[in-house]
């Protein structure tokens, strides 16, 4: 039993749990939902011991403990496997469950004891990899395997899953939960934070849903629906990603034809991709992080330099322009990573509209930058595209996920793009602002905008597509109609299972 | 005006830290350390050894720009050093060999100075471009090639005469249509008055550099993508910024500054470059240029506090104190320095986070008043 009363933490200006209560029961699968930004992951930090709680108690089996660092929380039975992995890729894996815990004896490993728990761990729970595979050898399903092992060759006997899913494509969930379910048969107690709602209630015997910092409801999963778990989450009526009626015309504005990338160390990294986008279209790209994706829009976008094939815009050839060049020419860029590639997180607002289009009207007035206009422009942008922001003096990094990711948008859609590349549009933002940017890519396309749609969330590809291409290892190896397509025949094509239609 | 007390807030800090530990030496050392100070400020203030103060932050002030406009993109310009010293002696050896009418002899000088600086710094952009030769390591390398190039042209047969009645071998100097003259500050009211040496005229130069460089900074697109770069450079590309080029301007345009530091003492007072010419000033350029933040208005101040320790820490040997104890408090004042602008960066960073929580705490919920 793992019991959290009125657990409350908050940071410098923002409260990020208050009054939370939870009552994990042994031997159960126990669902942590609520949407991006809802206080999940910081309360599963306060459970770890990753920090304190300014106040509330956490007891374990009856009994209140006091969590100083993530080793009292191990000691006390409590693991957690995070969303991002934290495996060294050049270990094998049985070097890496061992890492920062190993059994030795006189100062020397104990590789064959290791092994012999690691592989008895593999037979009670039905978690089986090879201890002596190389990480980086080994895919995203069998790494999260790496990481529960590593966290149950510590003793635990609480697991926390943070995201499990969202790297996952849907084959891989069903492993996950059937792994789950011997979990569980064990007596072992899983907690499981998702946003995924039909996941959470096909594998969770109980669920609580958290909202704004604080928990609503505790439901069991047989007495809700998906709608309903989703209403309690967002605390209203829920957007949904579909687009209408079509507005695809017949005038090309992107043409890639036989486009390969072949990185330094000889790696092919795009093979023979050949793509068209139409004005009006949205064409998605569905694919497991790490197939290409990334390499295909700065490749198009001119920041890697094609070892072969042609990129056209509109009738130009643009195989051998600048990134700028690209940009001057109309080309909208949403990146994947917006405080890598589309912030500067410690310069104002204004500034950052200026970012990308540095050499444009109203950024710019020949050699000089036009402070004035890019201020006023900024102001347009934050009223338009609903910027919550008290200033457009404010540093970027004052702003919220969502907020940012709508300053970003505003700004690729001014100064009329031709194309608009939009690479995890709505990654780690909120539901509204995802509901806002959803619009803002539907009224791009209605627009005549073409639109390049890259997205690990298959509802949202399902969803705003006119069509849908799947990339693999660098090709694209199916086309898939998103009328007809369900995400589970979508996933099958990613991980290369066959479907799809071609 | 918060912005402008957070910005004053890390150097008074770093100051204020730095004397405290030099106090302590002192004191430990047996010396009264409120004595040591009052010596100090008493001669420092005195009108020559302020006229002296002026004329070294002037060149301080050019050294650390030519650092800070690397260090703005991240690029690392240690090299200023040698890029500085191989302009003084070419521009040197070409001011003592021409003759031209008053304004252009000058101007050829500077010129010169600046193209060889670009030039010399340009030799590490150009490794990092193409064979990804960090600059860092390049610049500290070509420093030590400079100081070979200079003792070898520094000869009599090439670029060095014989210095009447002394064994120092220079340039020849530089006739008088080549030299700027001092501005005579004496007979002014205020702190000058009474001085007997004059403030250098290439105090102008460093006006135009320091006013030059804040306009190219803010104002122009160039320095916007500069910016951008140090930044971040990731978003610099993606907003398709150069990395490259951008390297390869920056690194002349360091380079074009550095040539300029020799200048006002070539021109103003030695008029030839021997083997007495100042060295050393591009590390004091790094110091001052951390000191003042990279800013143009930063790094006025950080020159002459650092210009006024050198000059009047000279009195600290005739009582009896050694005059080193300043070098220990200026090291200690740069290292704190860097360490106190890091806390008040994050700090102003919070504080902006929380400020703009609680204007928009009305509708978004998990924000709260600062402080709950």
């Amino acid at each position: 039993m793992v019991q959290l009363t009125g657990i409350t933490k908050t940071f410098p200006g923002v409260r990020a749990n208050y009054d939370i209560d939870i009552a994990v029961r042994r031997g159960t699968v126990h669902a942590i939902v609520g949407e991006n930004g809802a206080g999940k992951s910081t309360l599963m930090k306060t459970l770890y011991g990753m920090h304190r709680p300014d106040s509330g108690t956490i007891a374990i089996d009856g009994k209140a403990v006091t969590l100083r660092s993530p080793s009292d929380a191990i000691a006390l039975g409590v693991g957690m496997v995070h969303q991002h992995f934290q495996l060294a890729d050049n270990f094998t894996v049985l070097e890496n469950v061992i890492l920062g815990d190993e059994p030795t004896a006189g100062g020397v490993i104990k590789l064959a004891d290791a092994r012999a728990r690691i592989e008895k761990i593999g037979r009670d729970y039905r978690l089986s990899v090879d201890p002596d595979a190389l990480v980086e050898d080994i895919g995203v399903g069998d790494r999260q395997r790496v990481e529960i092992i590593k966290v149950l060759f510590r003793g635990a006997r609480t697991i926390i899953l943070d995201e499990p899913t969202a790297v996952l494509v849907p084959q891989e969930v069903e492993q996950l939960f059937s792994a789950l379910a011997e979990l569980k048969r064990e007596g072992l107690t899983v907690i499981f934070i998702s946003h995924k709602l039909d996941e959470v209630l096909s594998v969770a015997d109980e669920i609580t849903v958290i909202r704004g910092g604080t928990t609503v409801a505790t439901v069991l999963p047989s007495e809700v629906t998906a709608r309903q778990l989703a209403e309690l989450m967002v605390g209203s009526e829920l957007p949904s990603p579909e687009t209408r009626e079509s507005t695809v015309t017949d005038v090309e504005v992107l043409g890639v034809e036989a486009l390969s990338l072949v990185n330094d160390a000889g790696r092919v990294l795009l093979e023979n991709i050949d793509l068209t986008i139409h004005k009006g279209e949205v064409v998605g790209i569905a694919g497991v992080e790490g197939n290409g994706q990334a390499e295909l829009v700065e490749t198009i976008m001119g920041m890697h330099t094609p070892t072969s094939g042609a990129v056209r815009l509109e009738s130009e050839d643009i195989t051998g322009w600048s990134t700028r060049r690209r940009r001057e020419a109309g080309v909208g860029y949403i990146p994947e990573d917006r405080t890598r590639h589309g912030l500067l997180l410690e310069a104002p607002l204004w500034e950052n509209r200026i970012l990308g289009h540095q050499t444009q009207r109203p950024n710019a007035k020949g050699v000089l930058v036009d402070r004035k206009g890019a201020k006023a422009d900024t102001q347009r942008i934050v009223e338009e595209y609903d910027v919550r922001t008290p200033s457009i003096d404010v540093m970027a990094n004052a702003l919220s996920g969502g907020n940012q990711q709508k300053l970003i948008v505003g700004r690729e859609m001014s100064g009329n793009p031709r194309l608009l590349i939009a690479a995890h549009p709505t990654r780690g933002v909120d539901v509204g602002a995802q509901a806002a940017i959803w619009d803002l890519i539907r009224q791009a396309r209605a627009a005549g905008l073409g639109v390049l749609l890259i997205s690990a969330d298959l509802d949202e590809l399902i969803g705003l597509s006119d069509r849908i291409k799947v990339l693999l290892r660098g090709r694209l190896v199916a086309d898939a109609d998103p009328r007809t397509v369900t995400p589970e025949q979508l996933g099958s094509a990613m991980t290369g299972a066959g479907g799809g239609e071609s | 005006m918060r912005r402008f007390w957070l910005a004053v807030a890390a150097p008074a800090l770093a100051l204020v830290f730095a004397v405290a530990v030099t106090t302590i030496i002192l004191q430990v050392s047996g010396h009264a350390p409120l004595q040591a100070y009052k010596d100090m400020w008493d001669y420092g203030t005195q009108p020559d050894s302020l006229v002296l103060t002026f004329n070294l932050s002037t060149t301080y002030y050019v050294a650390a720009v030519a650092v800070a406009i690397g260090f703005k993109m991240n690029l690392f310009n240690i090299g200023v050093d040698g890029q500085y010293r191989l302009a003084a002696l070419f521009a040197a050896y070409v001011g003592g060999t021409i003759n031209l009418p008053a304004p252009l002899h000058v101007a050829v000088i500077l010129l010169v100075a600046m193209l060889v600086g670009a030039l010399w710094a340009g030799v590490a952009a150009v490794l990092k471009n193409r064979r990804g030769v960090s600059e860092v390591i390049s610049t500290i390398m070509l420093n030590y090639v400079a100081t070979g190039i200079l003792a070898y042209l520094l000869a009599e047969g090439r670029f060095g005469v014989l210095a009447q009645g002394s064994n120092n071998i220079g340039t020849p100097p530089i006739p008088a249509s080549g030299q700027v003259p001092g501005i005579e500050v004496a007979n002014l009211p205020g702190p000058f008055h009474g001085a007997t040496s004059a403030i250098y005229g290439m105090v102008v130069v460093a006006v135009v550099v320091g006013v030059g460089y804040w306009w190219l900074l803010n104002r122009t697109r160039f320095g916007f993508d500069l910016r951008a770069s140090g930044l971040s450079p990731t978003a610099a590309t993606a907003s398709g910024v150069d990395a490259k080029r951008m390297v390869l301007y920056v690194m002349l345009l360091s380079g074009a500054v550095a040539g300029l530091i020799g200048m006002p003492q070539l021109l103003g007072e030695a008029h030839t470059y021997n083997l007495d010419f100042p060295a050393g000033l591009g590390f004091t350029g790094i110091a001052i240029a951390l000191l003042g933040r990279n800013s143009p208005v930063g790094i006025v101040f950080g020159a002459l506090l650092w210009a006024f320790l050198d000059v009047s820490r000279q009195i600290l040997d005739l009582e009896g104190v050694s005059k080193e104890i300043v070098t220990i408090m200026q090291g200690i004042a740069v290292l704190s320095v860097v360490i106190a602008y890091e806390v008040v960066r994050r700090y102003g960073i919070r504080a902006q986070q929380r400020e703009v929580g609680r204007q928009l705490g009305t509708d978004e919920p998990v924000l709260v008043e600062a402080g709950a």
